[in-house]
């Protein structure tokens, strides 16, 4: 989920020790030179013509038939695209997801954003952020099962709390209404710890004189929050909210080992409808034709979030 | 979704200047220092509550939902999920005596990530040394198009790579769960390549002129200096490629070839006594979190440093 050369631009400003020593591009090089390169990148160009460019036209094809799989894709132009229109099915599992990605994010930034600020202004201690990041490395599969356990409806740990202080008990993930915001805060505390550290990551950049002539002119530090580090964090924020609202869209693992998109369609989110339209329903053309438009939702998400928030001017330069 | 940095971050996040007022340990600072430790707690709680429901007694959890300890502790759950219980022994702590063989599934994650790590770190280091210290035509190009494809989500790729995937007869085969991951991941490419184009060209020079080929100098010069970077991609894809769940849901689900997050999610699934098999499932989830873990209480260094912004993906 790229925007690499965005992110390449956003570092160049900030970017302090590395020196480029690049060969320039016009030039072609030896035979020799030419012949290895060709030979060096062979695997690489094998597994992106397979597996990312050829896929990614068949499943443009797809998404223009009927295909159930086993018989031959008919094709049938626009049909699946008017068919979405009035799935209702889609608009809910749409519904889901935006409210899904809304309850995430704004979580998971707002809280990323203090931890952030928390370790920039108290500790460079290892052990900390190691302990932060945790989370991320463990796979969702086993974080949602262990939530899935903690927030079981009868014996679950945190119903248990809920009940000493006189209330509960509450079916996290079997409840219409709880089972797209427990989900997303699940993911929220997978994620909490990467994210702080990316922001971190960004804090670092900031020149300390700032903050020294902040403190010369007698700001607190909740005054310094907003009007110094807020700004000058804007374009890595930027990049942050895009990866995480992009990869936030694309929630499966926590939905397909808790609730199965369930109870009814409550948490049935779009990617779990595409999985479900195409590998339980065997519409495969149909699953094709709504993951372009999940494509396209995305790239254009992201496309207003650069613009919005002016990813690529640095205010620190 | 790794993101890393190149070494230049590390770098930047070591000599970082150290917090400033050390001094002032007013108010504020306790407040902040208690807000630190209480997300610590958050975020470790989960991980004891782990370890404490694997080693209790499955059928007698439910007497004592709220106990800090294990309940009535047992390495029931272990001996189960490793298939070293017998039916009945199971059963009695609320397991369900059907046969889920971790250590098969174990040994299946194993090769999976190892496989695919191996192939995208080699693969990549051959592909970014082409991309950033050779001359050839067309190669920006060539590289914005492999860059294109971190845009694409995973979903739109993956429904027309399972047909292949079965139309090669490559379902629930190894081969199958690792190609498409094995040849080339743009991020790999992008993150090594970062660190390639900031190797100084004389380094080079004075292999060339002792007459190496860019063969010669990739293996004999470049790799060993990138050791570092090399080793930190590794374990990043290795920690995501262990955690991947869909793709291997997608062609790998039978028995013989279904790796721990598959294997996990049916286990989760079977209701032996009306309820999961609670104590059954931690233990599985520990076994699974295990490696990366142990992983992880080597490296952190090098992970933590890691995550920075150059390379995004």
């Amino acid at each position: 989920m790229a925007l690499t050369s965005r992110a390449a631009r956003a570092r160049s400003t900030a970017d302090l020790a590395l020196h480029v020593h690049d060969y320039r591009p016009d030039a072609n090089g030896s035979r020799r030179e030419r012949l290895t390169a060709l030979a060096f990148i062979a695997p690489a160009l094998l597994g992106f013509a397979v597996f990312y460019f050829w896929p990614t036209l068949r499943g443009l094809y797809f998404s223009f038939t009927e295909y159930d799989v086993f018989n031959r894709p008919v094709f049938v132009g626009l049909g699946n695209y008017r068919a979405i229109l009035e799935d209702s099915t889609f608009w809910n599992a749409m519904l889901v997801t935006v409210e899904y990605v809304a309850i995430n994010i704004a979580t998971q930034t707002v809280l990323a954003l203090l931890l952030a600020v928390l370790l920039h202004r108290l500790t460079r201690s290892v052990f900390v952020r190691s302990v932060i990041v945790l989370p991320y490395l463990i796979a969702n599969v086993v974080v949602a099962l262990v939530f899935y356990w903690m927030l079981d409806a009868q014996i679950g740990i945190t119903n248990q709390v809920l009940g000493w202080l006189g209330t509960g008990p509450v079916a996290f993930f079997g409840d219409q209404n709880w089972a797209i915001p427990t989900i997303a805060l699940v993911n929220t505390w997978r994620h909490l710890g990467y994210t702080a550290l990316l922001l971190f990551a960004g804090m670092v950049m900031i020149p300390n004189d700032v903050y020294e002539a902040g403190r010369v002119d007698g700001a607190s530090e909740w005054k310094m929050f907003w009007r110094i580090t807020l700004p000058l964090l804007r374009p890595v924020l930027a990049l942050v909210l895009v990866i995480t609202v992009v990869g936030s869209f694309q929630a499966f693992d926590t939905v397909a080992v808790t609730t199965s998109g369930g109870p009814g369609d409550a948490s049935r989110v779009i990617q779990y409808y595409i999985f479900d339209l195409a590998f339980q329903r065997l519409q495969f053309g149909y699953a094709s034709a709504v993951s372009v438009v999940l494509f396209v939702i995305l790239a254009l998400v992201a496309l207003v979030q650069l613009r919005l928030m002016r990813a690529d001017q640095s205010d620190v330069a | 979704m790794a993101t890393t940095a190149a070494p230049s971050d590390i770098d930047l996040v070591l000599k970082a200047p150290a917090p400033a007022e050390r001094r002032k340990a007013g108010p504020g600072r306790v407040l902040a220092w208690t807000a630190l430790v209480l997300i610590m707690l958050v975020t470790l709680f989960p991980f004891f509550w782990m370890l404490r429901t694997a080693f209790s007694n499955g059928a007698s959890l439910a007497t004592q939902p709220a106990s800090l300890l294990p309940v009535d502790p047992t390495l029931g759950a272990f001996e189960r999920v490793l298939g070293l219980a017998s039916t009945e022994e199971a059963q009695a702590q609320g397991g369900s005596g059907a046969a889920i063989d971790f250590v098969r599934y174990l040994g299946n994650s194993v090769v999976v990530a190892t496989f695919i790590t191996a192939g995208q770190v080699f693969f990549g280091a051959m592909a970014a040394y082409a991309f950033s210290r050779l001359r050839w035509p067309g190669r920006e190009a060539v590289f914005f198009l492999f860059l294109t494809a971190l845009m694409v989500p995973p979903i739109f790729t993956q429904l027309p790579n399972f047909l292949l995937v079965r139309d090669l007869g490559l379902l629930n085969t190894y081969a199958g769960i690792i190609l498409p991951y094995f040849f080339m991941t743009p991020f790999a490419i992008f993150f090594l390549r970062q660190f390639f184009l900031g190797i100084p060209h004389e380094v080079e020079e004075a292999a060339r002129l002792d007459g190496a080929g860019p063969v010669r100098r990739f293996f004999g010069v470049i790799l060993p200096m990138a050791s570092g970077p090399l080793a930190t991609l590794a374990i990043l894809q290795y920690v995501q490629a262990w955690s991947e769940y869909f793709w291997p849901l997608l062609v790998g689900s039978d028995d013989r070839v279904r790796v721990l997050t598959v294997g996990l999610g049916i286990f989760r699934s079977q209701t032996p006594q009306g309820t999961p098999d609670w104590a059954g499932l931690m233990a599985a989830t520990l076994l699974a979190a295990l490696p990366v873990v142990l992983l992880f209480a080597v490296f952190s260094r090098r992970i933590v440093n890691s995550i920075g912004f150059s390379g995004l993906k």
